[in-house]
């Protein structure tokens, strides 16, 4: 294009913004229409529908089935309950670790030793989410470092792998930094005067922490919660590595289906119990202010 | 004041240093890993060898796996790099029907648990009838790679003045020139950061893989596959050896090419209040970034 052409067509284009901001859009709603809002749509969708038991052919006529076997089947609402008890017990277990980690790091350490901290928390959190899992593995295993520390301080030995425990360990871990970040957040911007205040009229320790800092900090740790509680909700992977017999997930349940059994319909059913559940939850992360913490 | 008494600010240290240790021994551990010489995974090691890096390095499985992943994460990269520019330009240029909506529509594929990701991508393919391929997995990964660079480069828009824009137009500068001579240096720091943990983002990536991959290995999934069956597990170690490496190293560089605006902070402290409802797997750290 030669210049004269090329001032042409650039006047053109800022003097019509709608153009501009048309031709801008163009991709990313065209990607994310197409690809992903349409197949996530459909995928819904599908949940209403049915799989030929003959042919194994999706079946296009609406049902509700898919629900009716997950509410009548028990195994189904064993798998429920427990990966939403998992995930809430895990939810819990980041809020005692992170709280008084994320008050030293926020008003107690010095300058550079906060800096410190930060990338202390964020290597883990950059570094391969499956590496780690595997890495717990093989600490829980039966012949990992877990029982040959047990044992050389005459503890005996722990089986611990392969099971529900590991996996509350496991997941408790990943997660943590995504606890800590925002909860880190909200307790530095407590100012100072609160807590002074609070120690003038002579409440400490506990009763400043219950009555003044927790109320303030709330945000910060519900926040830190949907991560936890929604990344358990919709994991396979932990499971399947470090979990047992009994460690079954909504997940895998959800990968069988759709990659074994080729049943998308009951797989997008079944997906929607997390769904549900974290959109209830992030209802009430709302009312709780969750979403300016963030 | 809470944390005040000396004591309770040893408390305090004691419990930091305590997560910290935490936080580093399994990674530490599963460093180690691969320095075993031996091919029974226990502990204590026998020793601290290099035996099984040749071959690993060797093994034509974790070539191909490698090569997919590598030309999977550049790829999306690339992509979410084009795709996620535009976006930003337009929710920071302009006001339309639906703007509210746009950082909260990115933020869905990491934001939902992985495996609706993945199935959505899933039935997309074979809705499509597309087979799976190369193709397959970078649509995948584009998909949740775009938010990363989205946000980067949003954030550094924010910042930055549109009176040089203007100003550039005013000395005779087309649209082109501008953006070339410009805009582009004001933002090519967050669009390489925003790249760079698109890529580890990618490279790591395995629950929205494994429904966009078909048969084929990426290297998460190589992994992932021979830990379930207990194959092979010397050279694993060193794959996973060399995984933590490459997905740590982009976010250094990120690290230091956004201190200022402090991309990886994100996820905790994602900007634009209420935007988008926040969750996220790991990646969503890096969904984020504080202007």
């Amino acid at each position: 294009m030669n210049a004269a052409a090329r001032t042409h067509a650039s006047a053109a284009l800022y003097r019509r913004p709608w153009l501009r901001a048309a031709l801008l859009l163009s991709a990313p709603s065209g990607w994310f229409v197409l690809i992903y809002l349409g197949a996530l749509f459909l995928l819904f969708l599908s949940a209403l529908w049915s799989v030929d038991a003959f042919s194994g052919k999706v079946v296009h006529s609406w049902t509700l089935a898919n629900f009716e076997t997950l509410i009548k089947v028990p195994a189904y609402r064993t798998i429920a309950l427990r990966t939403i008890g998992i995930a809430a017990a895990v939810t819990v277990t980041d809020i005692l670790l992170a709280v008084p980690f994320a008050f030293f790091a926020a008003r107690i350490a010095p300058k550079r030793l906060q800096a410190a901290l930060f990338v202390a928390v964020l290597i883990p959190l950059w570094s391969s989410y499956l590496v780690r899992v595997f890495a717990w593995r093989l600490i829980l295993a039966k012949d990992g470092i877990l029982n040959w520390f047990l044992g050389n301080i005459g503890l005996g030995s722990l089986n611990i792998g392969y099971s529900n425990w590991a996996m509350w360990i496991v997941f408790s871990y990943i997660w943590l930094p995504f606890m800590i970040l925002p909860v880190w957040a909200a307790i530095e911007r407590v100012p100072d005067s609160f807590l002074e205040a609070s120690a003038d009229l002579g409440a400490h320790g506990w009763r400043s922490f219950r009555l003044v800092l927790l109320p303030l900090i709330l945000p910060g740790i519900v926040a830190g919660s949907i991560f936890t509680f929604s990344l358990t909700l919709g994991d396979f992977i932990t499971p399947t590595l470090v979990g047992g017999a009994g460690s079954t997930f909504i997940g895998n349940v959800v990968y069988q289906e759709v990659g074994i059994s080729n049943n998308v319909p009951f797989a997008a059913a079944f997906a929607t119990v997390p769904l549900v559940v974290m959109g209830i939850y992030l209802l009430i992360a709302r009312r709780l202010g969750a979403f300016e913490a963030l | 004041m809470i944390g005040t008494g000396r004591w309770s600010r040893v408390a305090f240290a004691v419990w930091a240093g305590l997560i910290i240790l935490f936080l580093f021994f399994p990674i530490v551990i599963i460093m180690l890993y691969a320095f075993n010489p031996s091919n029974v995974q226990s502990w204590p090691l026998s020793g601290l060898s290099t035996r099984w890096f040749s071959s690993t390095w060797n093994n034509t499985e974790v070539r191909q796996a490698l090569s997919l992943s590598l030309r999977a994460g550049l790829l999306a990269t690339g992509i979410a790099m084009v795709i996620g520019t535009m976006a930003a330009f337009a929710v920071d240029r302009f006001r339309f029907f639906g703007r509210q909506a746009v950082s909260l529509v990115l933020i869905l594929p990491i934001a939902l648990p992985g495996i609706i990701t993945g199935m959505a991508l899933n039935s997309f393919i074979s809705f499509n009838n597309l087979t799976f391929s190369l193709l397959t997995i970078v649509i995948g990964h584009a998909t949740f790679c775009i938010v990363v660079v989205y946000n980067n480069v949003l954030a550094r828009l924010r910042r930055t003045q549109s009176s040089l824009i203007e100003a550039s137009m005013d000395l005779g500068a087309d649209g082109w020139q501008t953006f070339r001579f410009v805009t582009l240096p004001m933002i090519a720091t967050a669009l390489v950061a925003g790249g760079l943990l698109a890529f580890a983002l990618s490279f790591d990536e395995i629950v929205v893989t494994t429904f966009t991959a078909g048969a084929q290995n990426t290297l998460p999934i190589w992994i992932f596959a021979h830990i379930r069956n207990g194959q092979q597990l010397p050279q694993v170690n060193v794959v996973v050896l060399f995984v933590i490496l490459v997905s740590l190293i982009p976010v250094a560089l990120a690290q230091r090419l956004t201190r200022d605006t402090g991309a990886l902070r994100s996820g905790a402290r994602a900007p634009a209040a209420g935007a988008a409802p926040p969750a996220g797997p790991a990646r969503a750290a890096g969904a984020g970034a504080i202007s």
